[in-house]
Protein backbone atom coordinates (compact mmCIF):
# COMPACT_ATOMS: atom_id res chain seq x y z
CA UNK A 1 0.00 0.00 0.00
CA UNK A 2 3.15 2.30 -0.73
CA UNK A 3 1.92 3.91 -3.18
CA UNK A 4 -1.94 4.72 -2.13
CA UNK A 5 -1.00 8.91 -1.49
CA UNK A 6 -4.54 9.57 -0.26
CA UNK A 7 -4.18 6.83 2.30
CA UNK A 8 -0.46 8.03 3.42
CA UNK A 9 -1.73 11.77 4.01
CA UNK A 10 -5.23 10.91 5.49
CA UNK A 11 -3.36 8.29 8.25
CA UNK A 12 -0.83 10.49 8.66
CA UNK A 13 -3.28 13.23 9.57
CA UNK A 14 -5.21 10.85 11.38
CA UNK A 15 -2.90 9.00 13.70
CA UNK A 16 -2.11 11.76 16.04
CA UNK A 17 -5.60 12.57 17.11
CA UNK A 18 -5.90 9.31 17.33
CA UNK A 19 -3.24 8.96 20.10
CA UNK A 20 -3.94 12.18 21.42
CA UNK A 21 -8.28 10.71 21.76
CA UNK A 22 -6.73 7.49 23.32
CA UNK A 23 -4.72 9.47 25.89
CA UNK A 24 -7.79 11.05 26.89
CA UNK A 25 -9.62 8.37 26.94
CA UNK A 26 -7.33 6.88 29.49
CA UNK A 27 -6.89 9.90 31.67
CA UNK A 28 -10.66 11.20 31.43
CA UNK A 29 -12.07 7.62 32.28
CA UNK A 30 -12.76 9.12 35.88
CA UNK A 31 -15.24 11.31 35.00
CA UNK A 32 -16.66 10.10 31.60
CA UNK A 33 -17.28 7.20 29.95
CA UNK A 34 -13.61 5.09 29.35
CA UNK A 35 -10.82 3.71 30.86
CA UNK A 36 -7.54 1.70 30.01
CA UNK A 37 -8.95 -0.95 28.06
CA UNK A 38 -10.63 1.43 25.70
CA UNK A 39 -7.79 3.95 25.55
CA UNK A 40 -5.42 0.68 25.39
CA UNK A 41 -7.35 -0.73 22.54
CA UNK A 42 -7.43 2.97 20.63
CA UNK A 43 -3.94 3.90 21.06
CA UNK A 44 -2.95 0.29 19.53
CA UNK A 45 -5.15 0.92 16.96
CA UNK A 46 -2.81 4.24 15.77
CA UNK A 47 0.40 1.69 15.47
CA UNK A 48 -2.04 -0.76 13.46
CA UNK A 49 -3.06 1.71 11.05
CA UNK A 50 0.64 3.06 10.63
CA UNK A 51 1.78 -0.56 10.20
CA UNK A 52 -1.34 -1.05 7.33
CA UNK A 53 -0.64 1.84 5.26
CA UNK A 54 3.22 2.16 5.99
CA UNK A 55 4.08 -1.53 6.01
CA UNK A 56 5.22 -3.95 9.11
CA UNK A 57 8.76 -3.12 8.64
CA UNK A 58 8.63 0.65 9.48
CA UNK A 59 5.85 0.31 12.19
CA UNK A 60 8.55 -2.45 13.41
CA UNK A 61 11.04 0.47 13.66
CA UNK A 62 8.32 3.18 15.40
CA UNK A 63 7.46 0.43 17.97
CA UNK A 64 10.38 -2.01 18.50
CA UNK A 65 9.66 -5.81 19.71
CA UNK A 66 11.50 -4.94 22.98
CA UNK A 67 9.30 -1.81 23.78
CA UNK A 68 5.94 -3.34 22.96
CA UNK A 69 7.08 -6.62 25.41
CA UNK A 70 8.61 -4.09 28.16
CA UNK A 71 4.90 -2.50 27.90
CA UNK A 72 3.25 -5.35 27.83
CA UNK A 73 4.96 -6.62 31.03
CA UNK A 74 5.42 -2.75 32.57
CA UNK A 75 1.41 -2.40 32.73
CA UNK A 76 0.34 -5.59 34.83
CA UNK A 77 3.65 -5.07 36.72
CA UNK A 78 2.09 -1.65 37.59
CA UNK A 79 -1.27 -2.74 38.73
CA UNK A 80 0.62 -5.69 40.65
CA UNK A 81 2.89 -2.98 42.33
CA UNK A 82 -0.08 -0.74 43.29
CA UNK A 83 -1.75 -3.34 45.12
CA UNK A 84 1.54 -4.06 46.73
CA UNK A 85 1.98 -0.88 47.68
CA UNK A 86 -0.84 -1.05 49.31
CA UNK A 87 0.43 -3.59 51.80
CA UNK A 88 3.53 -1.52 52.49
CA UNK A 89 1.36 1.09 53.51
CA UNK A 90 -0.60 -0.43 56.13
CA UNK A 91 -3.57 -1.14 54.34
CA UNK A 92 -5.03 -4.46 52.00
CA UNK A 93 -3.86 -5.65 48.65
CA UNK A 94 -5.21 -2.84 46.06
CA UNK A 95 -6.07 -0.52 48.66
CA UNK A 96 -5.70 2.60 47.27
CA UNK A 97 -6.87 4.60 50.31
CA UNK A 98 -3.61 4.03 52.36
CA UNK A 99 -1.45 5.90 49.26
CA UNK A 100 -1.92 9.01 50.44
CA UNK A 101 -3.09 11.05 53.74
CA UNK A 102 -6.74 11.06 52.37
CA UNK A 103 -8.36 7.92 51.67
CA UNK A 104 -10.22 9.88 48.64
CA UNK A 105 -6.69 11.02 47.03
CA UNK A 106 -5.61 8.00 47.76
CA UNK A 107 -8.59 6.22 45.77
CA UNK A 108 -8.05 8.68 43.38
CA UNK A 109 -4.36 8.20 42.64
CA UNK A 110 -4.58 4.39 43.11
CA UNK A 111 -7.17 4.03 40.27
CA UNK A 112 -5.07 6.47 37.76
CA UNK A 113 -2.33 4.50 38.08
CA UNK A 114 -4.04 1.18 37.91
CA UNK A 115 -6.07 2.23 34.88
CA UNK A 116 -2.85 2.99 33.65
CA UNK A 117 -1.49 -0.33 34.20
CA UNK A 118 -4.03 -1.88 32.25
CA UNK A 119 -3.78 0.81 29.50
CA UNK A 120 -0.57 0.16 28.70
CA UNK A 121 -1.10 -4.24 29.26
CA UNK A 122 -3.64 -3.54 26.53
CA UNK A 123 -2.09 -1.59 23.87
CA UNK A 124 1.33 -3.86 24.41
CA UNK A 125 -0.66 -6.68 23.96
CA UNK A 126 -3.16 -5.60 20.83
CA UNK A 127 0.17 -4.41 19.14
CA UNK A 128 2.22 -7.75 19.77
CA UNK A 129 -0.34 -9.88 18.99
CA UNK A 130 -0.97 -7.79 15.60
CA UNK A 131 2.49 -7.60 14.65
CA UNK A 132 3.45 -11.45 15.73
CA UNK A 133 -0.17 -11.93 12.90
CA UNK A 134 1.00 -9.54 10.47
CA UNK A 135 4.97 -10.73 9.72
CA UNK A 136 5.29 -13.72 12.17
CA UNK A 137 8.27 -11.75 14.29
CA UNK A 138 7.36 -10.81 17.59
CA UNK B 1 -28.46 -7.92 14.13
CA UNK B 2 -30.27 -11.17 12.96
CA UNK B 3 -30.18 -10.44 9.31
CA UNK B 4 -26.32 -9.44 9.90
CA UNK B 5 -26.16 -13.34 12.06
CA UNK B 6 -28.21 -14.93 9.24
CA UNK B 7 -25.93 -13.80 6.26
CA UNK B 8 -22.81 -14.58 8.68
CA UNK B 9 -23.99 -18.15 8.88
CA UNK B 10 -24.80 -18.49 5.06
CA UNK B 11 -21.69 -16.94 3.89
CA UNK B 12 -18.59 -19.34 2.55
CA UNK B 13 -15.96 -16.28 1.72
CA UNK B 14 -14.68 -15.50 4.90
CA UNK B 15 -13.15 -12.21 4.04
CA UNK B 16 -16.86 -11.07 3.78
CA UNK B 17 -17.83 -13.09 7.09
CA UNK B 18 -15.32 -10.91 9.06
CA UNK B 19 -16.73 -7.73 7.83
CA UNK B 20 -19.85 -9.14 9.04
CA UNK B 21 -18.84 -9.64 11.98
CA UNK B 22 -17.14 -6.28 12.70
CA UNK B 23 -20.84 -4.99 11.80
CA UNK B 24 -22.34 -7.14 14.08
CA UNK B 25 -20.44 -5.96 17.18
CA UNK B 26 -20.74 -2.20 15.80
CA UNK B 27 -24.66 -3.06 16.06
CA UNK B 28 -24.22 -4.50 19.41
CA UNK B 29 -22.91 -1.31 20.34
CA UNK B 30 -25.30 0.47 19.21
CA UNK B 31 -27.64 -1.43 21.10
CA UNK B 32 -25.46 -1.25 24.19
CA UNK B 33 -25.74 2.95 23.73
CA UNK B 34 -29.82 2.77 23.42
CA UNK B 35 -29.48 0.75 26.96
CA UNK B 36 -27.53 3.38 28.70
CA UNK B 37 -24.18 1.22 29.02
CA UNK B 38 -22.08 3.77 27.53
CA UNK B 39 -18.90 1.99 28.88
CA UNK B 40 -19.14 -1.65 27.53
CA UNK B 41 -20.58 0.26 24.46
CA UNK B 42 -17.05 1.97 23.85
CA UNK B 43 -15.29 -1.44 24.54
CA UNK B 44 -17.38 -3.40 21.89
CA UNK B 45 -16.76 -0.79 18.94
CA UNK B 46 -13.00 -0.66 20.17
CA UNK B 47 -12.38 -4.12 20.35
CA UNK B 48 -15.14 -5.91 18.76
CA UNK B 49 -15.69 -3.91 15.09
CA UNK B 50 -12.02 -2.71 15.76
CA UNK B 51 -9.19 -4.79 16.70
CA UNK B 52 -10.71 -8.29 16.27
CA UNK B 53 -11.85 -6.84 12.75
CA UNK B 54 -8.27 -6.57 12.16
CA UNK B 55 -6.68 -9.76 14.00
CA UNK B 56 -8.92 -11.88 12.02
CA UNK B 57 -7.87 -10.38 8.85
CA UNK B 58 -4.33 -10.81 9.60
CA UNK B 59 -5.30 -14.52 10.49
CA UNK B 60 -6.89 -14.75 7.03
CA UNK B 61 -3.80 -13.67 5.59
CA UNK B 62 -1.91 -16.06 7.17
CA UNK B 63 -4.82 -19.19 6.18
CA UNK B 64 -7.34 -19.21 3.54
CA UNK B 65 -10.17 -16.79 3.02
CA UNK B 66 -12.71 -20.05 1.76
CA UNK B 67 -14.22 -21.51 4.08
CA UNK B 68 -14.67 -25.88 3.55
CA UNK B 69 -18.14 -26.84 2.45
CA UNK B 70 -19.51 -28.57 5.26
CA UNK B 71 -20.75 -32.28 5.85
CA UNK B 72 -24.25 -32.50 5.36
CA UNK B 73 -25.74 -33.42 8.76
CA UNK B 74 -26.95 -29.83 9.85
CA UNK B 75 -30.34 -31.50 11.49
CA UNK B 76 -29.44 -32.40 14.69
CA UNK B 77 -27.29 -29.02 15.55
CA UNK B 78 -29.97 -27.12 14.38
CA UNK B 79 -32.61 -28.80 16.87
CA UNK B 80 -30.08 -27.95 19.22
CA UNK B 81 -29.64 -24.42 19.01
CA UNK B 82 -33.25 -23.80 18.52
CA UNK B 83 -33.88 -26.12 21.84
CA UNK B 84 -31.16 -23.91 23.43
CA UNK B 85 -32.35 -20.77 22.34
CA UNK B 86 -36.32 -21.65 22.98
CA UNK B 87 -34.92 -22.24 26.69
CA UNK B 88 -33.23 -19.36 26.78
CA UNK B 89 -36.33 -17.08 25.56
CA UNK B 90 -38.17 -18.92 28.38
CA UNK B 91 -35.71 -17.96 30.76
CA UNK B 92 -35.87 -14.06 30.28
CA UNK B 93 -39.86 -14.61 30.82
CA UNK B 94 -38.95 -14.20 34.42
CA UNK B 95 -36.87 -11.34 34.19
CA UNK B 96 -37.82 -8.03 36.07
CA UNK B 97 -38.83 -5.20 33.35
CA UNK B 98 -35.94 -3.47 32.33
CA UNK B 99 -35.59 -0.33 34.67
CA UNK B 100 -37.68 -1.88 37.25
CA UNK B 101 -35.88 0.08 40.80
CA UNK B 102 -37.11 -3.46 42.77
CA UNK B 103 -35.46 -5.59 40.96
CA UNK B 104 -32.60 -7.89 42.90
CA UNK B 105 -29.82 -6.73 40.53
CA UNK B 106 -30.30 -2.61 42.02
CA UNK B 107 -31.29 -3.77 45.41
CA UNK B 108 -28.15 -6.11 46.17
CA UNK B 109 -24.84 -4.10 45.96
CA UNK B 110 -25.75 -1.69 43.38
CA UNK B 111 -27.22 0.75 46.54
CA UNK B 112 -23.83 0.76 48.05
CA UNK B 113 -21.72 1.44 45.03
CA UNK B 114 -24.12 4.37 43.96
CA UNK B 115 -23.91 5.81 47.34
CA UNK B 116 -20.21 5.33 48.23
CA UNK B 117 -18.43 6.03 45.07
CA UNK B 118 -18.81 9.56 45.80
CA UNK B 119 -17.28 9.87 49.30
CA UNK B 120 -15.39 6.89 48.81
CA UNK B 121 -13.21 8.06 45.51
CA UNK B 122 -14.51 11.14 44.51
CA UNK B 123 -15.22 10.02 41.50
CA UNK B 124 -18.26 11.13 39.19
CA UNK B 125 -17.80 7.49 36.84
CA UNK B 126 -19.70 4.81 38.96
CA UNK B 127 -18.04 2.29 36.05
CA UNK B 128 -14.83 3.47 36.78
CA UNK B 129 -14.91 2.89 40.49
CA UNK B 130 -16.81 0.09 40.44
CA UNK B 131 -14.10 -1.54 37.83
CA UNK B 132 -10.64 -0.10 39.68
CA UNK B 133 -11.75 0.14 43.70
CA UNK B 134 -14.37 -1.98 44.68
CA UNK B 135 -13.48 -4.62 42.14
CA UNK B 136 -9.87 -4.20 41.79
CA UNK B 137 -9.24 -7.85 42.20
CA UNK B 138 -11.67 -8.77 39.08
CA UNK B 139 -9.87 -6.30 37.05
CA UNK B 140 -6.56 -7.34 37.79
CA UNK B 141 -7.11 -10.74 36.77
CA UNK B 142 -8.76 -9.68 33.93
CA UNK B 143 -5.44 -7.66 32.84
CA UNK B 144 -3.28 -10.96 33.53
CA UNK B 145 -5.88 -12.54 30.95
CA UNK B 146 -5.03 -10.28 28.24
CA UNK B 147 -1.18 -10.57 29.50
CA UNK B 148 -1.38 -14.32 29.23
CA UNK B 149 -3.01 -14.20 26.10
CA UNK B 150 -0.20 -11.53 24.20
CA UNK B 151 2.57 -14.29 25.94
CA UNK B 152 0.66 -17.58 24.87
CA UNK B 153 0.85 -15.52 21.26
CA UNK B 154 4.32 -15.00 21.26
CA UNK B 155 5.00 -18.38 22.62
CA UNK B 156 3.13 -20.37 20.02
CA UNK B 157 3.96 -18.48 16.64
CA UNK B 158 6.42 -15.66 17.51
CA UNK B 159 9.55 -17.62 17.03
CA UNK B 160 8.85 -18.72 13.61
CA UNK B 161 11.22 -16.98 12.01
CA UNK B 162 13.97 -17.81 14.54
CA UNK B 163 17.21 -19.56 12.91
CA UNK B 164 16.73 -23.29 13.37
CA UNK B 165 19.50 -25.20 14.60
CA UNK B 166 18.81 -27.53 17.11
CA UNK B 167 14.70 -27.54 16.23
CA UNK B 168 14.93 -29.78 13.37
CA UNK B 169 12.25 -32.29 14.22
CA UNK B 170 10.03 -30.68 16.00
CA UNK B 171 10.05 -28.24 12.92
CA UNK B 172 9.54 -31.40 10.48
CA UNK B 173 6.64 -32.63 12.48
CA UNK B 174 4.86 -29.02 12.63
CA UNK B 175 5.68 -28.82 8.61
CA UNK B 176 3.76 -32.86 8.73
CA UNK B 177 0.46 -31.01 9.97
Amino acid sequence: MIFKAVLRVVSKLLIPPIMLFALYVQFHGDFGPGGGFQAGVIFASAFILYALIFGIDNARKVAPAWATRTLLSLGLVLYAGVGVAGIFLGGSFLDYSVLAEDPVIGQHLGITLIEFGVGATVSGAMITIFFIFAHQDG
Amino acid sequence: MAVTALALVRLRNLFAVVMLAGMFSLLAAVLYVVLDAVDVAFTEAAVGAGITTVLLLGTLALTTSEEKAAPRKTLAPLLLVVATGAVLIYGTMDMPRYGDPNAPIHRHVAPYYLERTGPDTGLPNVVTAVLASYRGYDTLGEVAVIFTAAVGVLVLIGRSRRPRKKRQPADKKKAAQ
